[in-house]
């Protein structure tokens, strides 16, 4: 299993040298206030609010690479061309999802043709097209999911995640 | 939308917290994992010397990292009482799994009883007993004692065979070495309980007589035999989805390549290359997939055969091997029986007796007896003769310098659970010896396993071969009372239409009985359900650790502890022994089997000396354990073959990667075990030698199955599925595998679902001449046209309802070659909505 060990820092390689979205969702990162020590801790994480890319970034079923909450977090954004519940945007068909596969945190490639998210690790596959549901595999939850809101201007922002990213007990680090 | 649980962090393990070690709980791989578990108002932090990894967590952990643990792998539980934080993890240092988990055990924590996070509120806390017309809660002596005055009662009308009892057999949950010896000392030792049967077939029997038959124990090689061999050959087994660790951390290492340099290291003096793999199986399995991805297709060879065809192909691979030359002389005739033995008058259509469907004789007399031409197979099997011979090559032709070639053979449910298994067994085993690849590096014949084992139990001598077809004689009004320990028949065993028809009309009278009494009464309550038996009635206690489709007939529920909640050992499918150590409490009064076994007993002693029968009552004595260990020292360490060098601080000792069956002493405080059996090349027969068996093909072989498939139109082969462990037992109240899988799939091929007017996810019925059940289709464009595979055991469409009662001699169920036909039920219901359809082939 040591084969794709490697992949994740490809991986990360691959997402900073992704443009502009990228660099968005660090800058936003770095605004995150940090807890004052005598304050009340809340009860969830607190998520940033992260420009990842405009609807006029992406093309039909096209991934566009970003990365939240941090930049050690690779995801991409997806424009589905079909409406797909938890889709957002004027066509309902705009969904971010983590790249990182949640049972051993190897990178997954995605597959235009039948709009899976695949991991060379353990062969387990993820539908987008339905929030990400583990089709076969060998993690135990389903692909974390980003939460996202479009603005008028047709900016999307990332302001959580749906379930645990790989590799951090706290999905903002 | 798919399931998601909306956690956004988890508690830290603390540096400090307590570590146990874990053998996941359930299937024959037997990954390690550790339990780490810490006081609930405490946690770790981020910074390296705060955590038990020792790491800083502030950072993004890499790929296959130590310091992660998914959800599933946390909860809240109870220790001594009190609530405490529990991680169970996979344990990169254990050579089985080597950090691995896979999506069942990986689940452990989650599919624990907390009350505190409300998972596996499913549990059995108390006994049951049926009152006042519905079960309700009691304690143990109140529901002991109307087991055991019912039970003495029909042992004194009917004799010990009117107790009828089903149990595990095995390892992990649902079993272990001190549960085994538990219920065996109690029917085997206490009493001759002759009409037992197992939680997967009708009969108390082996799953694989002919190997055992024929001298080589089933599970003889070490799973680091997968990472030498030159082929693997696969018959009838899915190992990616039901041996997932075993194949991901060992398989796939060889058919990658990267098992290169353990090869010349330990196998100096021959070429090696990257391993190759044969797979027989009339499906395209996930597994087919993977090996094509890993070693390319021209390495992998699927012989998608005809369904239970298997027998002729592996005589025509024994043919044709013998003939070439291909066979290992010095091994047949050092290890081998030397003489021909005369064939019994009436076969090969029948063996010398009943219990003996196969005829056990020399090499050379069974390669005459066997004789199969490659043609012959090739129109028996539906597959290519080129590819035959192909298989037969990459199985034995000798290897550049003429040195031997080093094949695997692992088999599992696809012929056990598939036509003709005795013969077909012994058939493949053939192979195997005549290649001298039993006892050496790189080789094998082993069923690859469902559950870990842990068999130690006094002799079942007196059970007989064949053993009685239990659900038969249940079904024909035999027996008074019915003990179940752990199984669920309504969902697992075959004919179960009729099973379930009958058993619940016989439950249902002695309900009745119980009813018409006053409950305070016990005298009137055992004469009521007596005189009900007397009737036609069976009166049902169910032992479990979940309320089970059987439990509902049942009249007394007893509540059971599991693997964790209880000290625990068992062995894995290369026989290697691990404790796992009790991490929590059980839930409300469930205790281990192996005590409510010792219970039961005291109880019987107690009631039989009431009655005045001393000398019955003194056949249980013995049963004064108070502990899980106590039954562990009067069973496993006395009665296993090495069990002596065995004590749970020895085990404890000797962490995640225990040692592998038959210990063989101690040495420096730690257990010594044996790699690999019959390496010395004597076998397990009298004489030392191994037999071959003469075992020529003859059709469909179990009644019903040829006009069963003549009337139907469709295969509903059947098979498991990687989120699903065995029964769904606990995966019934577990979210991620129920919205995967609110509905056994049936894959199906898009024409035949087209045919049929049916959409993904539309429910259909699947019916024939033996009853009905239903599934969710899921359209597979692999899957052959007219050939489909259905879920099997699962709750929501139970697939044994389809099975017919047909049996092979030895009462081997054959469940794989069922035909039905299909018809639409209904479109696809909403709580199908959020499932996806898409193909469970990875693509690259």
């Amino acid at each position: 299993m040591k084969r794709c060990s490697g992949l994740v820092d490809v991986g990360r390689r691959q997402f900073l040298g992704g443009g502009t979205a990228a660099i968005a969702g660090a800058a936003a990162v770095a605004t995150v206030p940090r807890q004052a020590k005598a304050a009340p801790v809340k009860a969830r994480v607190e998520y940033p609010s992260s420009r990842l890319a405009n609807v006029k970034d992406l093309k039909t079923n096209e991934p566009l690479e970003v990365s939240y909450p941090d930049t050690d977090a690779p995801g991409v954004l997806l424009k589905l061309g079909k409406r797909v519940e938890g889709g957002v945007g004027s066509d309902g068909d705009i969904v971010g999802f983590t790249t990182v596969c949640p049972h051993k945190g190897f990178p997954m490639a995605y597959a235009t043709a039948d709009r899976t998210f695949n991991c060379p690790g353990h062969y387990s596959r993820f539908d987008a097209e339905k929030g990400g549901q583990q089709i076969w595999g060998q993690a135990s939850q389903n692909l974390p999911q980003y939460t996202l809101r479009v603005d008028r201007k047709g900016d999307i922002y990332a302001e959580g995640i749906d379930e645990l990213l790989y590799g951090r007990l706290s999905n903002v680090l | 939308m798919a399931f998601k649980r909306q956690i956004d962090r988890l508690p830290i393990v603390p540096a400090g917290a307590k570590k146990q070690t874990v053998t996941c709980h359930y299937c024959i791989v037997g990954c390690g994992y550790h339990a780490y578990s810490w006081p609930v108002n405490k946690q770790g932090g981020t910074a390296s010397r705060q955590n038990a990894f020792g790491v800083d967590l502030s950072q993004q952990q890499d790929a296959e990292t130590e310091a992660w643990y998914a959800p599933s792998m946390y909860n809240i539980v109870k220790q001594g009482g009190r609530d405490v934080h529990i991680v169970i993890k996979p344990d990169n240092a254990c050579v089985v799994n080597a950090g691995l988990g896979s999506i069942r055990g990986a689940r452990m924590a989650e599919n624990s009883f907390s009350v505190a996070h409300q998972t596996q509120q499913q549990r059995l806390t108390d006994p049951l007993v049926w009152r006042q017309g519905m079960k309700t809660p009691t304690s143990w002596e109140d529901a002991l004692d109307l087991v055991a005055r019912v039970t003495t009662k029909v042992i004194e009308e009917q004799g010990e065979d009117g107790l009828f009892v089903s149990a595990f057999d095995h390892g992990g949950a649902g079993g272990g070495y001190e549960n085994t010896w538990g219920t065996g000392k109690l029917y085997f030792g206490a009493m001759k309980i002759k009409n037992i049967r197992i939680h997967n077939r009708p009969a108390y029997n082996s799953e694989v007589h002919a190997t055992r038959d024929m001298g080589v124990g089933e599970l003889n090689n070490a799973y680091e035999d997968a990472e030498l061999a030159d082929t693997i050959v696969a018959i009838g087994t899915n190992p990616l989805e039901t041996q997932t660790n075993y194949f991901l951390n060992h398989w796939v290492p060889n058919l990658r390549g990267t098992s290169i340099e353990k090869k010349k290291a330990l196998l100096p003096g021959e070429p090696h290359a990257a391993g190759r793999i044969v797979i027989i199986d009339p499906r395209r399995t996930v597994t087919v997939n993977a090996c094509e991805m890993e070693a390319g297709k021209e390495n992998v060879l699927h012989l998608a055969l005809n369904s239970g065809t298997d027998l002729a192909l592996f005589n025509a691979l024994f043919t044709y091997i013998a003939d070439k030359g291909w066979v290992d002389n010095d091994f047949i005739s050092k290890s081998t029986v030397g003489a021909p033995v005369p064939r019994p008058a009436l076969y090969p259509a029948r063996g010398a007796g009943p219990g003996k469907p196969g005829h056990l004789t020399n090499f050379a007399a069974a390669v005459e007896a066997n004789r199969t031409s490659i043609e012959d197979a090739a129109k028996i099997t539906g597959l290519k003769p080129a590819d035959i011979v192909k298989a037969a090559e990459w199985i034995a032709m000798p290897k550049e310098g003429g040195k031997r070639r080093r094949a695997m053979f692992g088999y599992e449910k696809g012929i056990i659970w598939g036509n003709d298994n005795y013969r077909t067994n012994g058939a493949l085993v053939n192979i195997a010896l005549a290649t001298g690849n039993v006892g050496r590096l790189g080789g094998g014949v082993v069923r690859l396993g469902g559950h870990q084992e842990g068999y130690v139990r006094p002799s079942d001598a007196h059970v007989g071969r064949p053993a009685a077809y239990v659900d038969q004689l249940l079904i024909s009004g035999k027996g008074g009372v019915h003990h179940i320990w752990a199984c669920d028949h309504y969902k697992t065993t075959l004919n179960a239409s009729e099973f379930k028809r009958i058993y619940n009309r016989r439950t249902q009278m002695v309900r009745e009985a119980i009813d018409s009494v006053p409950a305070g009464d016990r005298k009137a309550q055992v004469e009521a359900i007596m005189a009900a038996i007397r009737q036609g009635g069976l009166f049902a206690v169910d032992v479990d650790i979940v309320p089970t489709k059987i439990g509902e007939a049942c009249h007394v529920i007893l509540p059971a502890a599991t693997s964790g909640e209880m000290n625990l050992t068992s062995m894995n499918g290369e026989r290697r022994m691990r404790i796992t150590e009790r991490y929590m409490d059980p839930p409300g009064e469930a205790m281990p089997d192996c005590l409510i076994a010792a219970r039961i007993a005291n109880h019987m002693e107690r009631v039989f000396r009431e009655l005045g029968k001393g000398k019955n009552a003194d056949q249980f004595k013995g049963f004064d354990w108070k502990t899980e260990e106590d039954a562990f020292m009067d069973g496993y360490h006395k009665h296993a073959s090495g069990g002596q060098h065995v004590t749970y601080e020895r085990l404890g000792a000797m962490g995640t990667n225990g040692f592998q069956e038959p210990a063989q002493g101690v040495k420096d405080g730690k257990i010594v075990g044996t790699e690999r059996l019959y390496t010395d090349g004597t076998f397990s027969t009298e004489d030392g030698k191994a037999r071959f068996m003469d075992a020529p093909w003859r059709g469909l072989e179990a009644p019903g199955k040829e006009e069963q498939k003549a009337k139907h139109k469709f295969l509903i082969n059947n098979g498991r599925a990687n989120q699903v462990w065995q029964s769904a037992y606990l995966d019934v109240d577990n979210d991620l595998v129920m919205d995967r899988w609110p509905y056994p799939f049936i894959e199906m091929n898009p024409k035949d679902m087209a045919n049929l007017g049916l959409k993904e996810g539309d429910l259909v019925e699947v019916y024939n001449d033996v009853g009905s059940t239903q599934a969710m289709a899921y359209p597979t464009p692999t899957a052959k046209e007219g050939e489909t595979f259905m879920l099997f055991a699962y709750p929501t469409g139970v697939q044994g309802n389809v099975v017919n009662a047909g049996t092979n001699e030895l009462i081997l169920p054959n469940y794989k070659q069922t035909w039905g036909n299909i018809r639409k039920l209904a479109d696809a219901p909403k709580g199908v909505a959020h499932v996806t359809f898409k193909s469970k082939e990875y693509r690259a």
